[in-house]
């Protein structure tokens, strides 16, 4: 079975693909009435954001486009310091997509927000004239969470001597989507994953994080001169201590591509106090996605320069963002 | 770092003897150099310099002219690596092309213009071909897959150069110019292919030392420690043995030779020189494109990329880098490959432009 342009009239064939793939899938009390809007309990301060799927392949080694698609808008989420609570879906399908594989992508992208906690409460679908040979899935998903008053997390709270912590190894989702494509053979795995682990443990014990973010397209790079830039400080990193695995360093040499210019989707890096960053970095590492974090660099004043790395080698150079395409789409 | 790199790193930090400079000329190299923070590690009386040792940037304009025309032909598709999309002929870039409706797309691998060949065998495939001694057996191999399966509808229109006489140009130039090349770190890719009879020729008939390098910081650093102290001798070390044999690979020489002759060849910046390129000899020649006449150059106006190739300015004083010329809107062909001396130059630099790039070389 394939999703036909009738999936997308409005009529009888797009109520019945709404209610079997994904009003089944993603039942909750919100969704379920199928209003024209949801009516949920609120908070004072809300977090919103917005964030558009169009990976290919659409199911890769360690993930799927379902469940990118929570990970996402739940991480950004997260990085501002707040609870996710509630994700719209909004779903443009072309017509010859297989149906078996829509409802794959449904229940993995029911299974990650149950898993982070959040409820898909509205949604759309669209079905488009065909593009690709086998079809294709582009999801939306705008996310919202709660924010308590008192906790501020942002750019604009990172101090001089801060100390920024990696939460793992850079450029697996990249490798992993880059190898599918190219048909490579090796055991690269994307790292898509919720952050909510390694975020509420931190925060819940009180660690003055000042700022976090998620290293996902543009890599590293581009997030730290961002930060640097925003808050007028450089930032100094040390090579040595930036973890790669062996499996993307060894592609990365092959393909001329640079762990720090890659995509992530399931790392994160946290602008700590200094005072904290030592027992930050241990409950980072206690969670199932943080094993290998590590502290990577600090915050000095500005001097004359964003970002700034020593190299394993002894000698220094300064990070730029990615500029130019770096690899389409992957995200 | 261990006591050997040590030390190299100590004598170069320190070193206050006589200025030097040394060109690299392989792109690779420069991108690594850059990668290492080398330039860093070096006394000011030690200049890098990046030589013409990246495809894409030496590629003439007319040879891009002709890949957008038979993108805009009827029934063909130009396949290309993907840096070579978005170089700047005369007029606009293939990527420009595929706007205005050309037919271009870029490969990983020529594996897939095989694949595409098969995909529509009515469609007219032209694969532009460029690159230096390390990737001309990847197209012999090509060939010999597509004459084997009897796939007619691939042409190779080339660019395809050889190094060791755009060196001698570019040593000559240099020395000309009042600002001779005392030292070349030599192509560790292209010797492990030709072997390194012809730099132990060059270094010899030049007068000045070449030291075929790896690729990794350490060797790097220990191949700039060699140069240095070789200065003024006509000598030439291989220091990546573990890839590189004197006698290079044969089995790659072979199945180049097969296919290709040696020719002359436009370089952009350097001109026509003698001996530098390869062609698809004459009994090949259906699945040339029209490789031969290519040589033209005009660059956009204002482009000094040549100058930049041949060490004569450094990227930072073409008055184009850094405002006209970026990564994101290249101008000419130095600013768009990764491995180019202008993009090199402006990412290590944190693409701060023209100021901060001149303080870092």
């Amino acid at each position: 079975m394939m999703v036909t342009m009738a999936h997308g009239s409005g009529g009888e064939e797009t109520e019945k693909l709404i209610r079997e793939i994904f009003a089944a899938r993603f039942d909750n009390p919100w969704l379920s009435g199928l209003e024209d809007a949801a009516a949920v309990p609120g908070s004072q301060r809300l977090a919103m954001t917005t964030d558009s799927f169009v990976v290919r392949p659409l199911e890769f080694p360690g993930g799927d486009l379902g469940k990118l698609a929570v990970c996402g808008t739940v991480n950004d989420l997260l990085m501002r310091g707040a609870v996710p609570k509630y994700l719209t879906a909004g779903w443009i399908l072309e017509a010859g997509t297989d149906l078996a594989l829509l409802e794959r992508i449904a229940a993995s992208m029911a299974d990650t927000a149950a898993e982070a906690g959040v409820q898909i409460v509205a949604g759309d679908t669209k079905v488009v004239e065909n593009v690709h040979e086998d079809g294709g899935i582009v999801i939306n998903t705008a996310g919202v969470g709660f924010l308590r008053e008192d906790l501020e997390v942002s750019a604009s709270r990172i101090r001089p001597g801060d100390q920024v912590i990696l939460s793992g190894t850079l450029g697996d989702h990249h490798a992993a989507i880059q190898s599918a494509r190219m048909r490579l053979d090796n055991d690269i795995c994307s790292d898509v994953a919720l952050l909510t682990e390694p975020v509420s443990i931190m925060l819940g014990a009180g660690i003055r994080v000042h700022a976090m973010r998620d290293v996902t397209r543009g890599g590293l790079a581009t997030i730290l001169n961002e930060f640097a830039r925003d808050a007028h400080l450089t930032i100094k990193l040390e090579q040595e201590t930036i973890p790669v695995s062996p499996a993307v360093r060894n592609l990365c040499g092959i393909l001329g591509l640079d762990p720090l210019t890659m995509g992530n989707e399931g790392k994160f890096i946290a602008v700590v106090d200094p005072a904290d960053a030592e027992q930050a970095l241990e409950l980072i590492r206690g969670t199932s996605c943080g094993q290998q974090a590590a502290v990577i660099g600090k915050l000095t004043e500005w001097v004359d320069t964003d970002v700034i790395l020593h190299t394993s080698l002894g000698g220094t150079r300064v990070v730029a963002p990615l500029t130019g395409e770096g690899l389409p789409r992957i995200c | 770092m261990n006591g050997s790199t040590r030390q190299a790193a100590d004598f170069l930090r320190s070193y206050d003897g006589a200025k030097i400079r040394l060109m690299e000329v392989c792109g690779t190299h420069t991108a690594e150099i850059s990668a290492n923070g080398i330039p860093s590690m070096l006394s000011d009386r030690i200049r890098l310099i990046s030589g013409p040792g990246c495809p894409v940037c030496v590629t003439v304009s007319s040879y891009i002219d002709r890949l957008i025309e038979y993108s805009m032909s009827e029934n063909t598709t130009v396949l290309t690596f993907g840096d070579l999309l978005r170089v700047p002929g005369s007029g606009g870039s293939l990527a420009d092309a595929i706007a205005r409706g050309g037919r271009a797309e870029y490969v990983y691998a020529p594996s897939r213009v095989i694949e595409r060949a098969l995909e529509e065998p009515d469609r007219s495939f032209i694969f532009g071909a460029v690159g230096f001694e390390t990737t001309a057996p990847v197209y012999a191999m090509l060939l010999e897959e597509l004459l084997q399966r009897g796939i007619r509808n691939v042409r190779l229109l080339t660019s395809l150069k050889t190094m060791p006489a755009a060196i001698r140009a570019v040593a000559r130039l240099a020395r000309d110019a009042g600002e001779p090349v005392d030292a070349f770190l030599a192509p560790g890719h292209v010797c492990a292919v030709t072997g390194t009879a012809d730099y132990a020729a060059l270094a010899k008939e030049l007068q000045v030392p070449f030291v075929v390098s790896g690729f990794g910081g350490e060797e790097l650093l220990a191949a700039i420690y060699a140069l240095v102290k070789l200065r003024g001798r006509g000598e030439m070390r291989n220091l990546y043995p573990r890839i590189v044999r004197p006698e290079g690979n044969p089995r790659a020489l072979e199945a180049v030779n097969r296919f290709f002759a040696p020719a002359d060849a436009g370089w952009r910046g350097l001109g026509m020189i003698p001996g530098s390129g390869l062609l698809l000899r004459e009994e090949y020649s259906s699945f040339d494109a029209g490789s031969a006449e290519l040589s033209e150059d005009r660059p956009a106006a204002g482009c000094r990329c040549g100058e930049v190739l041949t060490g004569r300015i450094t990227p930072g004083e073409c008055p184009l880098y850094g405002t006209a010329c970026t990564p994101v809107r290249p101008v000419g062909a130095c600013m768009v490959s990764a491995e180019g001396g202008c993009h090199t130059a402006y990412v290590s630099s944190g693409g701060k432009g023209r100021k901060k790039e001149a303080d870092l070389t």
